[in-house]
């Protein structure tokens, strides 16, 4: 049982070691798909094993519903993006904007994210995610600034600092936590681990949790990019090589929302008996509603294509951070499932967009034109794309966001006209840019390029199958990981 | 309770601590970057005895690792690699005086304040002592905070990203007696990591604007690209 945790976690180690030493381009690329093929059984393996356990847990990790559906989508993103990243990268270094050296980099960097996301998501240990998140960073930020632009560099910078400023702030929450925990913990050794500290959460001295929460919030809210910590996350990813942002939006700002939703849960328990319960709910719904609402308007001015989309990502953890916040069985189904949907059309968005800034040679929106009369995959890729995180029916964010609207009603109705309006705003904010991309006459510096569109049929695919009817397995896995954390159930 | 009846021991770490806060201020206001190198690498040497006398009072001999790690770390590599990093970049005589330097260390004043007022809850239940300890370290966080915003240089951004690093560590230390093992020797190799980042950095910056000034990365903002 545990050798599908150690294999998960162990094979894009293993992975980012072996591409270190490896010169040749084209078999690189293939090794980067190789090894995230092979995460991606283990993760799927795993999954079997925790449907059939419940709980896998031993040498510091700990598999539960909610971890183990964040570790497969996390290994399937990664497995698709890898594929995508293989031509597409060499059409980069082709082109002169990055050397051998830096397509080196880029695939052992590429691998090493992975690694520290599945390491974030599968331990046990407090203190090791905070370690793997730091990890991403670092893993991300020499790729940011691949293309040694002087914007690129300038990105990479911003993202460092920040990110490296808001994760010292969850390191301090992180030491106040252990701090709480050492009046409660017999074994100070396990004082850090989440599974004991959810045992004696009630024990735990509410002032001192409070105040790590906020802390915790502020530190992994920058990698989650809420308004106002959200500053790196667009340039991070417009200035990145693109299959860099689909990972960045994709896994990234999940696995930090992950770990706030992890220590809510501690929070609330210590919390629970005390006048403001809630305190921690509150906090992500206020911070969620400022980001999704932000956000929205923000997507109106931009002039940048991955920019954009980098906005419509902040909106979307907006949105999941208040539905959480929110709490409930239904919201927090809601929430779950909006990370599932959302991850995939946002991954599958910036793979399309990659293929469409290299066909009109620039992310700036002004230039693209006409993409249906140029390449028709590529521009109903991005059309559909664009529907899907709209929110249209029948995808697959519409269903999560239609619970989400309904949980809302039903406990904080003055939320929804927020909420209602944040939709229509970000909506109208994405179709204006959009609509003259796609149609229209297409200038004649635009060329076809060699696209593969199986990553964006496959995940746009899978999100309109959630949207029209969502797997009885699926539904369960989500509904058990939604007792886990709420403790109520909603089917 | 007043501080003169703690513990000697304790009184000890405080007056240690209390340095190390002294050290950030040095730090926030230092013009020369090779002054603000070695600040910095007093300050970590402050840190490492803080660690080293809570590991001999408490018998926690993973401690005497830690403050082994310190040492290594943050008062001989990180100072060894930013000074051999500046003489590279030929930056050993650079110096910038702080723009309002008065106002800046009211400003770190009162982030001390308010980081007495943030603990404040902690006091009902617990030990003076730790209380103190656990103030002076968010101090010493924030000041390091409050050093990456006011300073436009590179090298000083990182001197205050460090310093924000030895404030998590003595808060660490001295108010929960250390991080188990594996997280602490996790930190220490992110934070190694991230200087050897850093350095790379330092070098991509000059390239791309052929100053360490910071302020002018200004190429991305909101509407950036209308230019």
């Amino acid at each position: 049982m545990m050798q599908a945790v150690y294999l998960t976690v162990s094979a894009p180690l293993a992975g980012a070691l072996l591409l270190a030493g490896v010169r040749r381009l084209a078999v690189a690329g293939w090794i980067n798909v190789l090894v995230c093929g092979v995460t991606l059984v283990a993760a799927l393996t795993l999954a079997v094993v925790v449907a059939g356990h419940g709980v896998v847990a031993g040498s510091g990790f700990r598999i539960d519903a909610f971890n183990v559906y964040l570790l497969t989508l996390t290994a399937f993103v990664g497995l698709t993006t890898s594929i995508f990243s293989r031509p597409y990268m060499r059409y980069v270094c082709m082109s002169g904007r990055t050397t051998e050296r830096g397509m080196r980099l880029y695939h052992v960097m590429f691998q090493a994210f992975m690694f520290t996301m599945l390491l974030a998501l599968s331990t046990d240990n407090l203190g090791v995610l905070w370690v793997a998140i730091e990890g991403a960073t670092l893993a991300t930020v020499l790729l940011v600034s691949l293309y040694r632009t002087p914007e690129a560099v300038e990105a990479a910078w911003k993202y460092f600092i920040l990110c490296g400023v808001g994760i010292a702030l969850a390191l301090f929450g992180t030491v106040l936590l252990y701090f709480a925990a050492q009046h409660v913990v017999t074994d100070l050794s396990t004082g850090l681990t989440w599974s004991t500290l959810y045992g004696v959460a009630s024990q735990l001295q509410p002032s001192i949790m409070g105040l790590a929460f906020v802390f915790l919030l502020v530190g992994y809210g920058t990698k989650v990019g809420l308004v106002p910590m959200h500053q790196w996350l667009p340039d991070a990813h417009s200035e990145g090589p693109t299959p860099m942002s689909a990972v960045l939006s994709g896994l990234l700002l999940n696995v930090a929302l992950y770990a706030v939703v992890r220590i809510k849960m501690l929070v609330d328990g210590s919390l629970a008996a005390t006048d403001s319960p809630h305190l921690a709910g509150y906090l992500l719904m206020g911070f969620g509603m400022i980001s999704f609402l932000v956000a929205g308007l923000f997507l109106h001015r931009q002039r940048d294509i991955k920019r954009m989309f980098s906005y419509s990502s902040i909106e979307h953890m907006g949105l999941m951070t208040f539905a959480f916040g929110l709490g409930g069985p239904l919201a927090t189904f809601g929430a779950l499932l909006h990370m599932l949907v959302h991850s995939l059309t946002k991954s599958a968005i910036f793979v399309t967009v990659g293929h469409a800034t290299h066909i009109a040679n620039t992310q700036s929106i002004d230039h693209i034109r006409g993409l249906l009369r140029t390449q028709p995959a590529v521009g109903w890729g991005l059309l559909l794309g664009v529907a899907a995180i709209a929110g249209f029916p029948p995808f697959g964010v519409f269903t999560s966001e239609f619970l989400l609207l309904t949980a809302t009603m039903q406990s904080q109705p003055w939320f929804t006209v927020a909420l209602l309006t944040g939709l229509t705003v970000a909506f109208a904010g994405l179709f204006r840019h959009l609509h003259p991309m796609v149609y229209g006459p297409a200038p004649e510096a635009q060329q076809p390029v060699a696209a593969n569109m199986l990553p964006v049929m496959l995940h746009l695919g899978l999100v309109l199958w959630l949207g029209i009817s969502i797997p009885a397995f699926l539904a369960n896995w989500l509904d058990r990981a939604t007792g886990l954390i709420t403790g109520l159930h909603l089917l | 309770m007043s501080l003169e009846h703690l513990p000697l021991l304790q009184q000890f770490m405080v007056v240690l601590a209390a340095m190390a806060l002294f050290t950030s201020f040095v730090l926030l206001e230092q013009a020369r970057l090779v002054s603000a190198i070695h600040a910095f690498a007093w300050q970590g040497v402050l840190v490492t005895l803080v660690t080293l006398v809570v590991a001999s009072s408490g018998g926690q001999t993973h401690l005497f690792f830690s403050a082994a790690l310190t040492l290594g770390l943050k008062a001989l590599f990180i100072p060894w690699m930013l000074h051999r990093l500046v003489r590279t970049l030929e930056l050993d005589r650079h110096s910038e005086p702080l723009q309002r330097p008065a106002l800046v260390i009211m400003a770190a004043v009162a982030l001390v304040i308010f980081s007495y007022w943030l603990v404040l809850p902690i006091v009902q239940q617990e030990l003076m002592f730790t209380r103190n300890i656990v103030a002076v370290s968010l101090a010493v966080v924030l000041i390091g905070l409050l050093m990456m915003v006011v300073r436009q240089q590179a090298v000083a951004q990182v001197l205050g990203f460090m310093s924000m690093e030895n404030g998590l560590f003595l808060a660490a230390v001295s108010a929960t007696g250390g991080m188990p093992l594996i997280v602490e020797l996790g930190v220490a190799f992110d934070v190694l990591v991230a200087m050897v980042l850093f350095g790379v950095f330092f070098f991509q910056i000059r390239e791309s604007i052929d100053t360490l000034d910071v302020d002018r990365m200004n190429r991305l903002t909101e509407r950036g690209d209308d230019a």
